[in-house]
């Protein structure tokens, strides 16, 4: 199968310290694909690095040509960057970005709120809203500019199981409508119940990639066994 | 506490009989400081925008100063410009002293700090929240610029209104600039000033509460207007 | 942006609205004469009678002179003649001009537990507050009140210190206040001492010695070291200010129906 995404050496360092990597891999299948992990292990700056929001060595390719432009790209972050604005607004700045039309910007929010199942006021004050319905706003947003990959980093961190529920619905159905998707969680029922492909990542370095149900029914390396098993939370 | 009773009923007296002294002096404070607001607004906000996201090797002393300078003491500030604007000093020629526009100058001079520094700290809490997003988006560099103006438009308006607020209730600087002289530089604080030194501590309560009065009627105004054009915006 | 927008308009119609008159002039006065309230008779007058709009810096002694010796003034209104007599020489002023007195009081607590009121000479009034040790506020500000009382204390023999000696480095009124508010004696012109509201359990206690007289005298600035000044303007106002007319203004001003100044301008 052709790969979507390579990684090459990819590596992210700070002040003279590897926070990342050197890690290669290469994405193919059409699944979501998950990065899984412990905390530390280096999954929202292998995020982060791939969109572009690190500085990074090494090479990453991207099989289709579309992927590689920012603006095909999204990124939802693990606590929803919320502006001072209406929720509405919130959706539709990256098309006011783009120079679309307020009313046009605002109409195409609107099928993107009713997308994503947000039950809250569009008019009123994105603070105030509760933290699914904002982590919804934040997918609303990533959509609206229609991406070929969504990168999300802990989507459902800090949310009840309910929302968990229907962010995790949001995105089957945006990975049934050709929108690739690359997510991270430390939550392994979630990976379990969503990943495609896997990669696990321990303390910076890559460790297994495999296939979502033999990865975690038969993991190879030791750390990911240890992982799965719930030896390892750091 | 007679005084004080005294002072309450004088108020009223002298706002009700819309006692032309009192208007001319209560539109001279509020053209000087109003005045004065808009420039220092005009220097201090972009420029406290401008530390926010910038970075550059004197950055920290500039902020360290500008802090320092928020508590310039006015006398002093009224003594600089003083010797400025005298006959005697450099800039005698322009024959600005005891005029409105040397009171407005010594404003300036004591509020752009004040404006300038808590701008820059709301504008660095924004920045620290957007810039992720903005860069995610793609944002070029003009239009984080924009996006961090309108949406800082409350915190720089607090701002602006913190220098309106030094600037009315000052007077060390304006009785030395301005040289208190009736009908053409008396304003409130200095016509306080005078009646407290006739020992009429009945007039000097009621100009003061009608100067107190006068500050938060101005902040309610603009409060008011900023949360009307809150609804329409973007 | 609508909200900048008329924050802008409003402001810069706000400020071309000061416009400049064309017959303003500006005159240093003391604090004590404005005080007296005799301006606000005057001033009408003037402009009434010669179209010139006097405006008033109400300052020290001190600061009154300085402010006509940097130029800043065109005429200086003050009542110090040593230091008048230095700010002539030093060639800041044309010359100086006697138009009226006033005088100066002292005022202290209602019942006079130093027996001031006793004494036949202000001296002597000094010598008893001092032997009494009673509290006495100094204005300590260097103006000409300052100053008077100054050599007051010297004809007396006594350099005043200790405890009961205030010096409040402040103006008329707010040494006033601080006399009420300690009960103290102090000595202050005639007219800020009938204006004054905040009296408290003061009461005057001994007036009348000559020596307490107070000559006021008008000083244009010298056009030659400030060749600004509205000099034709200050002479306008001199040959005003020693007019017949002054002289009835003056004289006949009074306050809680007490006469003030005595005009004694001579003519040349």
């Amino acid at each position: 199968m052709v790969s979507w995404l390579s990684a090459e050496g990819l590596s992210v360092r700070r002040g003279g310290r590897t926070l990342m990597g050197p890690v290669s891999f290469d994405l193919t299948g059409d699944g979501i694909a998950v990065v899984m992990g412990p905390n530390g292990a280096g999954k929202t700056t292998l995020l982060r690095a791939l969109h572009g929001l690190e500085r990074r060595r090494g090479d990453v390719r991207w099989g289709d040509a579309g992927l590689a432009a920012g603006r095909n790209q999204a990124f939802v972050f693990q606590s929803p960057v919320l502006m001072r604005r209406t929720v509405l607004d919130c959706i539709a700045f990256p098309l006011r970005l783009d120079g679309v039309a307020r009313a046009e910007a605002r109409a195409r929010a609107e099928v993107q709120a009713t997308r994503v199942g947000l039950r809250v006021d569009l008019g009123g004050a994105v603070e105030d809203i509760s933290g699914g319905e904002k982590q919804k706003m934040a997918m609303a947003r990533a959509l609206i500019r229609d991406p070929g990959i969504m990168f999300l980093d802990e989507p459902c961190a800090n949310l009840d199981g309910r929302s968990t529920c229907e962010i995790e619905d949001i995105l089957t159905q945006i990975r049934d409508s050709g929108t690739r998707i690359m997510m991270s969680t430390h939550d392994i029922g979630q990976a379990r119940r969503l990943a495609g492909e896997v990669l696990f990542l321990h303390q910076g370095k890559l460790e297994e990639q495999g296939i979502g149900d033999t990865f975690f029914d038969a993991p190879k390396s030791k750390a990911a066994t240890a992982y799965l098993r719930g030896d390892i939370l750091l | 506490m007679s005084d004080f009773f005294g002072g309450i009923a004088q108020a009223a007296r002298l706002i009700l009989t819309l006692d032309p002294d009192l208007a001319e002096i209560t539109l001279l404070s509020l053209r000087v400081s109003l005045m004065a607001t808009l420039i220092a607004s005009l220097i201090g906000l972009p420029l406290g925008a401008w530390l926010a996201i910038n970075r550059f090797p004197a950055r920290r002393t500039v902020i360290a100063l500008l802090n320092g300078l928020m508590g310039l003491p006015p006398v002093v500030v009224g003594l600089f410009v003083y010797v400025l604007l005298s006959r005697s000093g450099p800039l005698g020629v322009l024959g600005l002293l005891f005029t409105p526009t040397a009171m407005v100058i010594a404003q300036v001079i004591i509020i752009t700090p004040i404006i300038a520094s808590i701008a820059h700290q709301a504008i660095r809490e924004l920045w620290a929240d957007y810039h992720d997003l903005l860069i995610s988006l793609g944002a070029t560099r003009r239009q984080r610029l924009i996006t961090l103006i309108v949406d800082g438009q409350r915190p720089m308006l607090t701002a602006s209104l913190a220098g309106f607020g030094r600037g009315i209730g000052e007077v060390g600087a304006i009785m030395i600039v301005g040289g208190n002289i009736d009908h053409a530089t008396r304003v409130l604080t200095t016509a306080i000033s005078l009646e407290t030194g006739k020992g009429d501590f009945e007039m000097a309560l009621a100009l003061g509460l009608i100067l107190i009065t006068l500050a938060i009627s101005v902040n309610l105004v603009l409060h008011t207007l900023n949360r009307t054009e809150r609804g329409s915006r973007w | 942006m609508n909200l900048l927008k008329s924050i802008v308009m409003g402001a810069a119609t706000a400020l071309f609205a000061v416009a400049a008159h064309a017959e303003d002039m500006k005159m240093s006065v003391t604090t004590s004469f404005a005080n007296s309230g005799l301006a606000d008779v005057l001033l009408p007058e003037i402009k009434a009678d010669t179209g010139i709009n006097v405006q008033l810096l109400i300052v020290g002694t001190g600061q009154a002179l300085k402010l006509g010796a940097a130029g800043d003034v065109d005429a200086v209104l003050v009542h110090s003649r040593p230091a008048e007599e230095k700010w002539l020489t030093a060639g800041n002023g044309t010359h100086r001009r006697e138009i009226m007195y006033n005088d100066f009081i002292f005022v202290g607590p209602s019942d006079d537990p130093a027996k001031a009121g006793a004494a036949e000479k202000a001296t002597g009034a000094l010598q008893a507050i001092e032997a009494a040790k009673a509290p006495f506020v100094s204005r300590g500000d260097d103006s000409g009140t300052h100053k008077m009382e100054k050599r007051l204390w010297t004809a007396a023999g006594i350099a005043p210190e200790g405890d009961w000696y205030r010096a409040v480095g402040q103006g008329m009124g707010a040494a006033l206040n601080t006399a009420s508010g300690m009960n103290a004696y102090i000595m202050s012109d005639r007219a800020s001492w009938l204006k004054f509201a905040n009296k408290g359990d003061l009461k005057l206690v001994f007036e009348g010695d000559p020596i307490l007289f107070n000559q006021y005298a008008y000083m244009p600035v010298n056009p030659e070291k400030h060749p600004h000044v509205k000099h034709d303007l200050a002479e306008k106002l001199e040959a005003w200010l020693v007019s017949d007319k002054a002289k009835a203004l003056i004289n006949g001003y009074t306050l809680n129906g007490e006469t003030l100044f005595t005009f004694n301008a001579k003519t040349e």
